[in-house]
């Protein structure tokens, strides 16, 4: 049967090629936008993440509690066997150490004095090692608006804002002064090696980047670290995974009532972003159901024009003898099938438009003055596996409702007037 | 003379019962300040993993200028402090740098204890910086003590308002409290351990304690004090500092 309604269907354009086209247009529009979406809510989440939550952190239960407070004394020690154990337990994930400390960057002048002070926004990163990822997920050389990376051990980068402020070239010292783990004053001498743009006023005025080695030295946090941030190694954040992930770690450490023990927290944990990672998620949903409804009249108007097309093939059916019921399901198998192929047409077209956004992307270099850590300069899409299905519901359903409805008409059809029509 | 002894006694009664206020705070700060001092002092940082002593020499004069060199343990060796006036200044020997603190920076914590810069800064005697009243009486640690209520009478007091408990044999603070504007309670001292150093009373050891932090506090504990000794002038210089 289904062969016989194709041939119906490909032998009679007229009654097929509309349909396709306007479903062929919503499923890509559908797809192409929540893809879209899903690329730029997620490059919000994804900033998060590169920054602040990793796609999943991992801290001590007494550091978590005050973590705004960058409680170095309450940071995790023992983290070489920790991301040991770590990359060992979870290896589809790519395991960073970082240390974040407050604290006061002094800038000497030629007597020995303070040619200027400002409070220092620390973050120690591995920097010298290629395989932690750590300068592309920052996105830490491109925004770099002076100099170039530190190399050694002794240099750092600070806020640009900072350093024009204080007329502090590359090469120059500046002395970082603040805490220990332990509470001791920390004193350091470091070099400029470069200044970078972070994009946010606060960090541009203030901010260091050194390697953790350094920091673990200046901070006596031998083998420690403020948070183990944990990273799929796909690049895409996984919430059901990393959920899961969470809640097996912390099971092991579930009779331990140590203040110091790691405790992991998944992305939607932290900085309030669980009900930001369902509005995301239900926006996909707002599309689809937008697209069902505004497809499902277009198509209903399709089907009832194309209904009154075929009101003699119905009329003639009915007088060989069809049953009205059978005329009415042959109605809704066709389309099915015109939905179908729509809905196959419109999946590829928006999922070559998500891939294209995805890989080139939408450059607004233009837009902005320059690339800074926060803000990369393009906007992409994001591919996930559910754009694979999600064009045909809105593809399906818009059709077999239009069509059930304008099919309605063939109840009201009598065999009578048909003869009339036919002159017959 | 019956009449002379009888109003004698009730006088010295009501005196007892209604103590001026601000001769306690004269006394206290007799027993508190000197023209000069100098100290030697352990301070117990109690932290949440472990607790460490620092151990430091001071020297001050009147109550705007003081020196302070840190003995112990190495972390700290060699690092001093040179307080003039309102300003402070640090010398660390790992970067051979003298760094001045101000602003919101004497708000910080010293070595991570309970203690501020601002808290180790202010030495003026209370008399000159607050209006007091006594409140109450209470028994503390077995000792009679008067309480007194503090409020600030100059701008740049370090604590808005302070309640004292007074030891009424001796003029010694045996526990105060240190307020915000917001009446927010903010630091809570006990002193202990009083001692005769000539003619004054002075408690040999301080516990701090940082109300809006969790944990034990910081202990000050008084290893030696001199009670105006001659000290060079030169100690109060930035050159003392890199000496």
């Amino acid at each position: 049967m289904i062969k016989f309604l194709l041939k119906g269907i490909l032998g009679d354009k007229t009654r097929s090629v509309l349909p396709v086209v306007i479903i062929t247009i919503g499923v890509a529009l559908t797809i192409l936008l929540s893809g879209y979406m899903r690329g730029v809510m997620g490059d919000m989440i994804d900033q998060n993440a590169r920054f602040e939550t990793g796609h999943v952190k991992v801290m001590s239960r007494a550091y978590a509690e005050n973590k705004d407070q960058l409680p170095n004394d309450l940071a995790l020690l023992g983290v070489e066997e920790l991301n040991e154990s770590l990359a060992k337990q979870f290896p589809e994930m790519q395991w960073v150490n970082r240390i974040k400390f407050g604290g006061l960057i002094d800038v000497p002048d030629d007597q020995g004095g303070s040619k200027g002070q400002g409070p220092a926004a620390g973050m120690a990163l591995a920097l010298f090692s290629n395989e932690s990822g750590e300068d592309e997920r920052m996105n830490i050389s491109s925004s770099i608006v002076k100099g170039s990376m530190p190399s050694h051990s002794g240099e750092t980068l600070v806020g640009h804002d900072f350093a024009e402020k204080l007329h502090i070239q590359i090469g120059d010292e500046v002395t970082y002064m603040g805490t220990t783990m332990n509470g001791s004053m920390a004193f350091e001498n470091f070099v400029v090696s470069g200044t970078v743009k972070f994009g946010t006023t606060a960090l541009d005025r203030g901010a260091i980047i050194v390697d953790i080695t350094d920091a673990r030295r200046m901070l006596d946090m031998e083998d420690g670290a403020g948070e183990v941030l944990g990273y799929f190694k796909s690049g895409a954040y996984d919430d059901v995974r990393a959920i899961a992930m969470s809640e097996t770690f912390n099971d092991q450490y579930a009779d331990d009532s140590d203040e110091f023990v790691p405790e992991m927290f998944p992305l939607r944990a932290q900085n309030n972003l669980s009900s930001f990672l369902d509005y995301v998620d239900s926006f996909s949903t707002l599309f689809v159901v937008i697209f069902v409804f505004a497809m499902s009249i277009v198509l209903w108007n399709t089907g009832l024009l194309g209904g009154l097309r075929r009101y003699q093939e119905f009329g003639i059916r009915l007088a060989l003898g069809e049953e009205k019921g059978h005329i009415y399901r042959t109605l809704i198998y066709e389309a099915i099938l015109i939905g179908a192929i729509g809905s196959v047409f419109g999946t590829i077209v928006g999922l070559g438009g998500v891939y294209y956004l995805q890989v080139v992307g939408i450059d607004i270099t233009g837009m902005l003055d320059d690339s800074t850590m926060m803000m990369p300069s393009v906007l992409r899409a994001s591919f996930t596996s559910d754009l694979l299905y999600i064009g045909f519901i809105p593809g399906l359903v818009a059709m077999v409702l239009g069509n059930a409805l304008s099919g309605i008409g063939i109840y009201r059809r009598e065999t009578a007037t048909l003869f009339k029509e036919l002159e017959v | 003379m019956k009449l002379a002894f009888a109003i004698l006694i009730l006088c010295s009664a009501f005196l007892q019962t209604n103590p001026d206020a601000g001769k306690i705070l004269e006394k206290v700060d007799y027993n508190m300040t000197s023209d000069t001092q100098i100290v030697e002092s352990d301070m117990v940082i109690h932290g949440r993993r472990n607790s460490r002593t620092v151990t430091s020499k001071g020297y001050s004069k009147g109550n705007d200028q003081s020196f302070t060199e840190y003995l112990a343990p190495d972390r700290e060796k060699g690092t001093k402090m040179l307080r003039m006036d309102d300003r402070l200044w640090i010398y660390s020997p790992a970067t051979d740098r003298t760094i001045q603190l101000s602003g919101h920076m004497l708000k910080q914590s010293v070595m991570g204890s309970d203690l501020s810069f601002e808290d180790m800064m202010d030495d003026r005697k209370l008399i000159e910086m607050y209006d007091a009243k006594v409140i109450g009486e209470e028994e503390v640690e077995g000792r009679s003590a008067w309480i007194l209520d503090l409020v600030a009478k100059v701008d740049d007091a370090t604590y808005e308002r302070q309640k004292l408990w007074i030891d009424q044999e001796r003029f010694v603070p045996l526990k105060e409290e240190m307020y915000a504007k917001s009446g927010q309670l903010l630091k809570r001292v006990t002193l202990s351990n009083v001692e005769r150093i000539g003619d004054r009373w002075f408690p040999k050891k301080m516990n701090y304690k940082d109300v809006l932090k969790d944990g034990e506090g910081t202990d000050f504990i008084v290893k030696s004090i001199q009670i105006n000794p001659e000290i060079p002038d030169y100690i109060f210089s930035k050159a003392s500092l890199k000496k």
